[in-house]
């Protein structure tokens, strides 16, 4: 079993889920509650890595970090060094890959908040942040979790985008997955089963959590395949 | 925020477009002003009522029009002025109440205080909680309590933060008339010591007699009668407040002929050989007209009643009785059916059973006369 890749992709996705927690919130808030017409649009373009081929997102993503992107040219110009083939590469183009699997959790959760208490806190004085930390945050704790969890679980299991961006650098972007299939490639099918085993064992964990939790919570799960 | 200014009037100036159920968009138009003390809303569901409140509020945006406290004003459409509702200082108790559920009872009373010091904090919130009377149920959390209770906390919650204006809408709904009159004597006691104008959305009459200072009707977005609870309910202009205004039975009939040395005219009831006397109305032989009677108005007999002085008495059939509280609710087939209200000793003493052959005796001015 390749500790080193296990340890790497465990780095990536607790990087991804931290990230995605901070960027999800305020976009699904938003996204819960703005009126504006053309919100449509930019709910679409969250749900798009839900129906793209990993490939196709990091195909673009390697584009946009390369030399001559726009993303690559700003990171060399703050960093001194390109984007791609790097582990922070890797991160952004993670956030965008799992970004649905957090955001879609969280605007179910608030979404299902009676309107009335928003405006029973408005008409006690609180400001829009005060509503959000004492009213929406604490009634919407399942969605937080679910969120969390499943871009964890998610960017755990991805392969597409890592191998598009990444690459396969022992220790910087060589994850889990593609260590998998570097073994099965060169016929280790023993090394490979190990940790594809590993895998399946900790997906299955967290996903059960993830279910146990709405279950307890006493209300529908709230995962991205289930929103409408 | 500024401080508490008690004694201040608020007027509002309302118009705005109200999309009610289906397709019947109407137009909210009304001017009101509210005094220290509470005023009643009136009206049957759907007429606007919690629309302009929500304008008040702040929650919603008038279409146009004017909102003001004393001199301070928080919505005027020509200066392009509209104050959020965080501003505006004016409480407002839902017909849900909304308590926060994940918050405990204390912790719901003090989140319109966040600016305030721990320690006075408490003291506040303690003596409101005392005040109506839900001081025991400081650690519970809002599931854990009961209807009334919860009632009591919203209120308490909304009155802690001394409020310019409080916004009441239909909040007893559902409670027993004794649970809401303590209610109400505890929202008097506290008023009674901060004077500001209490606007109450109600349509149940029991509220109304129990509240009545000064009382609004609203009808389709627009006033249609104005003052105390008396003038407004006791001379209903049109079918619909009277049926609003707690008139339980509401009779078609046409004119047969005016008496005006006696201040009266005889009507025949549609449908039914009967024929009864009410005051003069501006009304011809022949016109059609409309008679509201309440249910607690009308007197019941099991012997044809000699020797009195209500001049209309109607021979009729029990066909139910139904016990409601502490009356009973008796329909009597006259012809026309009549809603009658009697207490459960009354039906004891009289031996009320379905089919018994009863008279309905109805005083001359307890008849009102609605123009259609």
């Amino acid at each position: 079993m390749n500790v080193e890749a296990l340890l790497l992709s465990a780095r990536l996705a607790l990087s991804v889920s931290a990230i995605l927690f901070v960027v999800g919130v305020p976009l699904a808030y938003w996204l819960a509650y703005s009126r504006w017409r053309w919100k449509f649009l930019l709910e679409a373009v969250v749900a798009l890595p839900l129906v793209l081929p990993p490939t196709v997102l990091g195909f673009y993503m390697l584009l946009a970090m390369g030399p001559r992107g726009a993303l690559g040219k700003l990171w060399s110009a703050a960093f001194g060094h390109g984007l791609a083939f790097t582990f922070a590469g890797l991160v952004i183009a993670s956030v965008l890959y799992s970004l649905p699997f957090a955001v879609q959790p969280l605007i179910a959760s608030f979404e299902t908040i009676d309107r009335k208490l928003l405006d029973a806190s408005a008409v006690l004085g609180a400001g829009r942040l005060r509503t959000f930390f004492r009213v929406v945050l604490p009634l919407s704790i399942p969605g937080v979790i679910t969120a969390v969890v499943l871009s964890f679980a998610h960017t755990l299991g991805e392969f597409g985008v890592v191998l598009m961006v990444g690459g396969n650098l022992p220790g910087v972007t060589r994850t889990v997955s593609i260590d998998i299939y570097d073994r099965a490639q060169s016929l280790d099918y023993a090394g490979a089963s190990h940790t594809a085993l590993l895998l399946l064992l900790i997906s299955f964990a967290i996903l059960s959590a993830v279910y146990g939790i709405n279950r307890s919570a006493g209300r529908r799960a709230v995962l991205p395949w289930a929103a409408k | 925020m500024g401080g508490q200014v008690s004694g201040q009037t608020l007027a509002a100036q309302v118009r705005k477009t109200h999309f009610g159920n289906g397709d019947q968009s109407f137009l909210l138009d009304v001017v009101i002003e509210v005094p220290p003390g509470i005023t009643i809303l009136f009206g049957a569901s759907g007429a606007g009522k919690s629309t302009l409140l929500d304008c008040i509020a702040g929650l919603t945006q008038p279409d146009s029009g004017r909102i003001a406290i004393g001199s301070d004003v928080m919505f005027d459409s020509e200066r392009k002025l509209n104050a959020p509702p965080r501003q505006r200082h004016i409480a407002y108790v839902f017909q849900t109440l909304a308590l926060f559920p994940h918050m405990t009872v204390e912790s719901n009373v003090a989140f319109g205080l966040p600016a305030t010091a721990e320690r006075a904090k408490a003291a506040r919130v303690a003596e409101i909680l005392e005040m109506f009377h839900v001081e025991r149920l400081r650690k519970r959390k809002p599931r854990e309590i009961s209807g009334g209770e919860k009632q009591r906390v919203a209120l308490a919650r909304s009155l802690v933060t001394q409020p310019r204006v409080l916004l009441l809408d239909e909040p007893l709904t559902g409670l027993d008339a004794e649970l809401k009159g303590s209610i109400i004597d505890d929202l008097r006691t506290w008023n009674a010591a901060h004077q500001i104008p209490i606007l109450y959305v109600t349509h149940s009459r029991e509220e109304v007699d129990a509240l009545g200072e000064r009382m609004i009707a609203l009808e389709h977005g627009k006033i249609v009668s104005e003052g105390t609870p008396r003038e407004v309910l006791e001379a209903p202009r049109r079918r619909r407040l009277a049926q609003a205004a707690g008139f339980e039975n509401l009779l078609s009939g046409t004119v047969l002929d005016l008496r005006e040395p006696d201040g009266v005219m005889r009507v025949r009831l549609a449908d039914a050989e009967c024929e009864i006397e009410v005051p003069l109305g501006h009304a011809a032989p022949g016109d059609r007209v409309r008679i509201a009677i309440r249910a607690g108005d009308i007197l019941l007999a099991t012997e044809s009643p000699k020797g009195l002085s209500a001049r209309n008495v109607l021979e009729g059939k029990v066909m139910s009785l139904e016990r409601r509280g502490a009356l009973v609710v008796v329909r009597v087939d006259c012809g026309v059916i009549f809603t009658v209200h009697v207490t459960p000793g009354a039906v004891r003493a009289l031996e009320l059973s379905t089919e018994k052959k009863v008279w309905l005796v109805l005083k001359t001015h307890s008849c009102h006369f609605v123009e259609d």
